[in-house]
């Protein structure tokens, strides 16, 4: 009963911080915002019983990833005067956009509605031991692949953080 | 250019050695050579408890000195000002009043007498010029004060009280000669006022 | 869940707090006494006997200071910056085991606050949050040195972080335990991890160094070249909280580093004079505060010893020496504990 309650709340709080790195008008409130959305997210993993997944989504999302960020706009040092003037065809045609993909997100999850949960009360599905065994034996090679794309991307970064290639 | 001392070494920027690039042995040792300080004896003196002795000619705040009978041996001449470099003395004279010998020592006094504590360098020359044996530097130290016109000293500060106990004695700072001097009473200078009557 | 197991969980939390905070306050008296010490001084001694309540006149100086924000600053996150930084230096302390258990009335009581089977992810989470606490003060300030301050201290940590995790992990590989509890347990008598992880021991411990932004690693703050660094508009108690949530960060790094290589509350040959389960714990309890304590005065002789690093040292140790060397650990440890099966693979 408690997980239900704590479930929506943590729902409403996500929904809420979420908007709010949307509607600030300052970038660094934005990064701050985030954090605390990805910290609602990992509540969620919690009551998920996905412990693991809960805190290397708090270790990378929120402690790595979101300070660099925060790094980057702190140092841009970002206000009005440099904010882009958008005009007004291109705000009309981001929200249709982004209205099409509400629609189809709508639509494709219409359709889920009827997967049956499956063995929705083990406790220890989140757990380290049954991680491992399903990366490293059913998806070995999609997370290997993964690895190597973030591989690619590493070497990619440091080409361009490179001064001069001759 | 010499070399003040045989300690000196040419300092040589070479390529470091393994043991000194991994850092840890130098900083094994830096640690062994902080950690030996921590059972050297300390030097710390705890002030207020414990005071460091002072020198026998060490010199600090002025007095005033009274003769025998507890007159003002300054005459006003005005030498001490004259000689002081840092320019702390200023004073001005008055006639002595009959029946107030008891209280000046020479027909002129000095009515005011000041010294400025932040300009005095304490280097003992207005001692060096008194004529009249008034003006000695003690083994006093000058107090601190919240206020820079504090440290003008008056004659309320400077001048030593008549009672026996009140005096200061400044026999250590007087030379032998000066000593052996004060003991011949036939001398004008050491002559108490009533015997010169 | 019974309101007795309740109680005393809140008992416990309420000690490790009051605990971590009065170390904490005495850390800053110890920092200046072996300050002095090691520097031929005395280090405080007028207020009480030895300058024992120094922390009290300190704390009282503290709170009676005038409290001053920046009219540029954003108010709201110069408030909050420096309440995280202790907020996140206080939550560490949870998942550290401070004993075995202890038997009363037929019960057991552990004297963990909470086991976590992902203790060490929980503790490495946290601070990698306690980071926030340091860039928010120092943006919020609106100040350029407050502001270079606070960069620095990200870019530190988030590079110190890596070897860190990869010194952890090769831990973990040879433990097998993400439990911080299980990981204490394991090291009863002689089997301290250091004596399996001296490399990652060393590693680990530089990392704290850096993490906790204590000298050598103490750029945030570097007072030649940044004032204050990212606390310099900041005053009474506010700075207060940044000075504490630093000590205390020592205090739990100390705890950290003993519970995962020196055998946290174990120690050798004692199984053989004290039989008593209870007193057993009592005497664990005092060593690993003992261990604790060498930490903490590790952290402070190191200080006044070793100069600061300057920037790109400090970024060459860490991208340069000590993730290589972490990785090296980590295979080493890899193929070790896989010797039996690389063995069968290559010769059978």
């Amino acid at each position: 009963m408690i997980t239900t309650y704590l479930f929506y709340f943590l729902s409403f709080l996500a929904i809420m911080f979420a908007l709010m790195v949307v509607l600030s008008k300052n970038p660094v409130h934005s990064v701050l915002y985030l954090v605390l959305a990805f910290f609602t997210i990992a509540g969620h993993y919690v009551l998920l019983n996905a412990q693991f997944l809960a805190a290397v989504h708090v270790i990378v999302y929120a402690g790595a990833i979101m300070v660099l960020f925060l790094f980057v706009i702190m140092l841009l040092n970002l206000n009005k005067e440099t904010e882009p003037h958008k005009s007004v065809w291109l705000k009309a045609s981001a929200a249709v956009a982004s209205g099409l993909l509400l629609v189809v997100l709508v639509g494709s999850l219409k359709g889920a509605e009827t997967i049956v949960q499956v063995n929705a009360f083990n406790p220890n599905i989140g757990l380290i031991e049954n991680l491992g065994q399903t990366l490293f034996h059913d998806f070995l090679l999609p997370f290997e692949v993964s690895s190597i794309l973030l591989l690619a991307a590493m070497v990619g970064a440091v080409m361009l953080g490179k001064r001069s290639i001759k | 250019m010499l070399p003040l001392t045989n300690r000196s070494k040419v300092v040589v920027k070479k390529e470091m050695s393994l043991s000194e690039k991994i850092y840890l042995p130098a900083i094994i040792s830096g640690m062994m050579i902080t950690f030996s300080h921590f059972f050297k004896k300390k030097p710390t003196i705890q002030y207020p408890e414990q005071t460091r002795e002072f020198s026998a000619i060490w010199r600090g705040q002025h007095v005033l000195k009274r003769d025998e009978i507890g007159a003002e041996r300054c005459t006003s001449c005005g030498l001490c000002a004259v000689a002081c470099p840092a320019e702390a003395i200023t004073m001005t004279s008055a006639e002595r009043k009959p029946g107030e010998e008891h209280l000046y020592r020479e027909e002129k006094y000095a009515a005011t007498y000041e010294i400025n504590m932040l300009r005095c360098i304490f280097c003992g020359d207005c001692e060096d010029a008194c004529p009249k044996e008034a003006i000695f530097l003690t083994d006093r130290k000058v107090d601190s004060e919240y206020n820079r016109g504090l440290f003008t000293y008056g004659k309320d500060i400077l001048v030593e009280g008549i009672e026996k106990e009140k005096r200061i004695d400044v026999t250590k700072r007087q030379t032998p000669e000066v000593l052996e001097f004060k003991k011949h009473k036939e001398f004008d200078h050491n002559v108490v006022f009533e015997k010169k009557k | 869940m019974t309101l007795g197991y309740l109680i005393y969980k809140l008992i416990l939390v309420i000690i490790v707090f009051a605990v971590t905070l009065l170390i904490a306050m005495y850390s800053t008296y110890a920092e200046r006494k072996v300050a002095g010490f090691l520097q031929d001084r005395l280090g405080p001694n007028r207020a009480g006997p030895f300058g024992i309540l120094q922390p009290v006149a300190d704390a009282v100086k503290l709170f009676m200071k005038e409290e001053m924000i920046p009219s540029v600053s954003n108010k709201t996150l110069f408030i909050i910056a420096p309440g995280l930084s202790l907020l996140t230096a206080c939550m560490t302390g949870v998942v550290i085991p401070w004993g075995t258990s202890l038997n009363l009335f037929g019960e057991n009581y552990s004297l963990q606050v909470t086991d976590l089977n992902i203790g060490i992810l929980y503790l490495f989470g946290v601070v990698s949050i306690g980071v926030y606490g340091i860039m928010i003060g120092g943006w919020a300030s609106n100040n350029k040195y407050s502001l270079l301050g606070a960069v620095r201290a990200s870019s530190q940590m988030i590079s110190y972080e890596v070897a860190m995790g990869l010194s952890i992990i090769a831990l973990i590989i040879t433990t097998g335990t993400l439990s911080v509890g299980q990981i204490a347990a394991q090291q009863s008598g002689w089997h301290w991890n250091i004596l399996v992880q001296p490399l990652g021991a060393l590693i680990f411990i530089v990392c704290a160094f850096a993490e906790t932004n204590r000298a050598p690693f103490d750029l945030p703050e570097c007072e030649q070249e940044l004032v204050g660094g990212y606390h310099t508009e900041y005053s009474s108690m506010k700075m207060g909280f940044y000075l504490f949530a630093e000590y205390i960060n020592m205090f739990i790094s100390s705890a950290v580093i003993s519970t995962f290589y020196f055998g946290g509350y174990n120690m050798p040959f004692i199984g053989r004079f004290i039989q008593s389960p209870n007193l057993l714990a009592i005497c664990g309890v005092v060593f690993l505060f003992a261990k604790i304590f060498f930490g903490i005065f590790f952290f402070m002789w190191v200080r006044w010893t070793i100069p600061r690093f300057r920037y790109d040292q400090l970024m060459n140790l860490g991208w340069k020496m000590l993730i290589p060397l972490s990785i090296l650990n980590l295979v080493l440890t890899c193929t070790w504990m896989m010797r039996h099966e690389i063995f069968n693979a290559l010769f059978k």
